[in-house]
């Protein structure tokens, strides 16, 4: 039971009127010294080499989205002159000019902030409906998990990619609100819509191992709501797993975001976005390998950021691991 | 799947499948209505736009509509799909070619590409697992947690196009689309579409290995005086594989969604390249026939896995 967990039972237990001992128990454990799940984790965490390579990492990309044009070094991504097209790197223009005579660099930096704007998004969504398809089936069990458990089987049979790019094609024409805009937005939410799955069989499970504990018979007991209980006693053992998860599809969907944007159905041409670079590249990887050089780079790093920081975060978390 | 250490009489295998049999059906009819909903709840005239510029006359445009099921609601014209569906009818696109032809075409070219990756991730998924994982925080060690890292964080597609780039077009050694080579053709996008999993594989077995090394038994064939070698073949090796053989299974399902942006980016006439292709021209037919197909294999897989693990350790029993 963790500190906020013990202060919920106590809330309830004076708004019941009702003492079970849990709430206070006589012997404190919290004052004894025991350090929490999260210290314990962060003492681990800074020694762990990975995690510093990929926070960093991840700083650096998230101050590029917030400050492109600090790290553009100035030029602007849409003053081209088509004289350059296609020069090679220089002492000027570090990643040197695209197609059109643009400066590359400037593209490139500019493409992190839809890059991480979709794949955070995305997480946001994701964890949405896993967190409240998982919650709902692992708490009230019977039909209801049943029903909710093969729904995600039949979401989970299609792959990410495939139902995106289908979701993401017929979206313009349908004439929904984001979904029809093409955007960052909607694929954001075409990825989430099929990449739900795991976060809500990891809810899930969670709530089935801790509903039937002690603490939640007697958070009942003193007539804390379904709510309540599942949302202050319940739902916080789920953070730490959740949260790994949760790092690592940050990555896993950026990736996605450049493949759809790169199939043609993602963000479309005025954006900036590494995808896009890649699939003008492409189409020149004989003669201005660089054009699809710099952007796979860039991309593969962040990438490879959350999957570190969340691979750290993993080991930080499990006790088994620990020595 | 309710696992039990009591022997159980003969058949419990055989109830055990008819009962996943029967739960794969919703799965398959779900995922499949899921992808039709969302390509035939689509605005917009299909025969429209498959006539172009020559108006066609108000019968022809009835007769058409009739044939597609295309003024019926969603959910009649999707019983109907299935209705033919069970007779083996996969039915036509806007051309009037037979989408099953196209399939059985098709089929082929992304069977072997998946056959490929699956042997590219046994070979050195396996075998860098188990080097790593006998002796752990060891060199070998390091460099395989390393460079697994780092080739899961690497996008399928900018993969394919360092690997087109370097061993296509600097060093020469591959082809870099098509099929005109044969099997040699299928390496690299094989090589491509299974990193991500490879170095999963690795990881696992590594885990596995590394696990089972410390175990009794393992202590027990030292104590007798075998070999190293034999110790692991035949002791720690045929025990570590179980959780590989496992995910391998349920990867060749997987795969397929892979097998999109790979055939894609090496121009390979299989399933995924032309699902992509249907998708774009909004061949309803196509997309969800090829679609349901890929449900179904990946469901199929998924449930020969959960068999296999019976058969691979006896310690499980399903009843």
């Amino acid at each position: 039971m963790t500190d906020s967990q013990q202060q919920d039972l106590r809330s309830d237990e004076v708004r019941a009127g009702t003492t079970t001992g849990l709430g206070a128990p006589s012997v404190d454990v919290t004052d004894s010294r025991q350090n929490s799940l999260w210290s314990d984790a962060w003492v681990q965490l800074r020694r762990s080499a990975i995690f510093w390579i990929g926070a960093v990492l991840g700083v650096l990309f998230l101050a590029m989205a917030l400050f492109p044009s600090i790290f553009a070094r100035g030029a602007d991504p849409r003053a081209c002159d088509l004289s350059n097209s296609r020069a090679t790197p220089s002492a000027d223009h570090w990643l040197g000019f695209d197609q059109q005579g643009c400066d590359y660099l400037s593209n490139v930096v500019y493409g992190a902030r839809n890059s991480l704007l979709i794949g955070v998004l995305g997480v946001l969504g994701v964890l949405l409906m896993g967190v409240v398809v998982g919650a709902i089936a692992g708490y009230y069990g019977r039909l209801t998990d049943s029903i909710l458990a093969r729904l995600t089987d039949i979401f989970y049979a299609l792959p990410l990619i495939l139902g995106a790019l289908v979701l993401l094609r017929v979206g313009p024409s349908t004439g929904l609100p984001i979904i029809s805009e093409r955007g960052p937005g909607a694929v954001a939410i075409a990825l989430a819509a099929f990449g739900w799955m795991t976060a809500m069989r990891l809810v899930r499970s969670q709530v089935i191992a801790v509903k039937s504990s002690d603490y939640v018979a007697a958070a009942r007991a003193m007539g804390a709501s379904d709510y309540r209980i599942l949302v202050r006693h319940i739902l916080p053992n789920a953070v730490a797993p959740v949260l790994v998860y949760a790092t690592i599809t940050i990555g896993v969907l950026i990736a996605a975001e450049a493949t759809l944007t790169f199939l043609g159905v993602g963000l479309q041409a005025p954006s900036i976005s590494w995808g896009l670079q890649i699939a003008q590249g492409q189409q020149l990887l004989r003669t201005a390998p660089h054009l699809v050089l710099f952007p796979s780079v860039i991309l593969t790093l962040t990438v490879m950021a959350f999957i570190m920081m969340g691979d750290a975060l993993r080991d930080a978390l499990d006790p088994r691991q620990r020595s | 799947m309710r696992v039990s250490c009591v022997l159980t009489e003969e058949g419990s295998l055989g109830r055990y499948i008819a009962r996943r049999l029967l739960l794969t059906v919703p799965v398959l009819l779900g995922a499949s209505f899921l992808i039709f909903a969302m390509v035939y709840a689509l605005p917009g005239d299909p025969i429209r736009a498959l006539a172009g510029d020559r108006p066609l006359s108000a019968a022809v445009m009835a007769q058409l509509r009739e044939d597609f099921n295309l003024d019926d609601p969603l959910w009649l014209q999707y019983v109907k799909y299935v209705g033919d569906l069970f007779q083996g009818d996969f039915g036509t696109d806007f051309r009037g070619r037979p989408v099953l032809d196209t399939i059985l075409l098709r089929l082929p070219v992304t069977a072997k590409l998946a056959a490929v990756a699956i042997a590219f991730e046994i070979l050195i998924g396996v075998i860098a697992g188990v080097l790593a994982g006998i002796r752990r925080n060891g060199f070998f060690d390091n460099v395989v947690l390393v460079s697994t890292t780092v080739i899961v964080s690497i996008p399928i597609l900018v993969l394919a196009f360092i690997s087109q780039y370097v061993f296509g077009l600097q060093l020469g050694l591959f082809p870099i689309a098509g099929t005109t080579e044969g099997l040699y053709s299928y390496l690299l996008p094989g090589l491509v579409l299974a990193s991500g999993s490879l170095a999963y594989v690795a990881r696992l077995t590594r885990t596995s290995i590394a696990e089972n090394m410390r175990a009794d038994y393992v202590r027990t064939a030292r104590a007798k005086g075998l070999p190293n070698k034999t110790v692991i073949v035949r002791h720690t090796l045929r025990n570590s594989l179980i959780p590989v053989v496992t995910f391998i299974g349920a990867d060749i399902g997987t795969l397929m969604g892979g097998a999109i942006v790979t055939e894609t980016i090496f121009n390979l006439p299989g399933i995924g390249r032309s699902v992509f292709d249907s998708v774009r021209a909004q061949e309803g037919a196509v997309v969800v026939g090829i679609v349901t197909l890929m449900v179904l294999f990946f469901i199929f897989f998924n449930l020969v896995v959960d068999v296999l693990y019976a058969v691979l350790d006896p310690r499980i029993r399903y009843d």
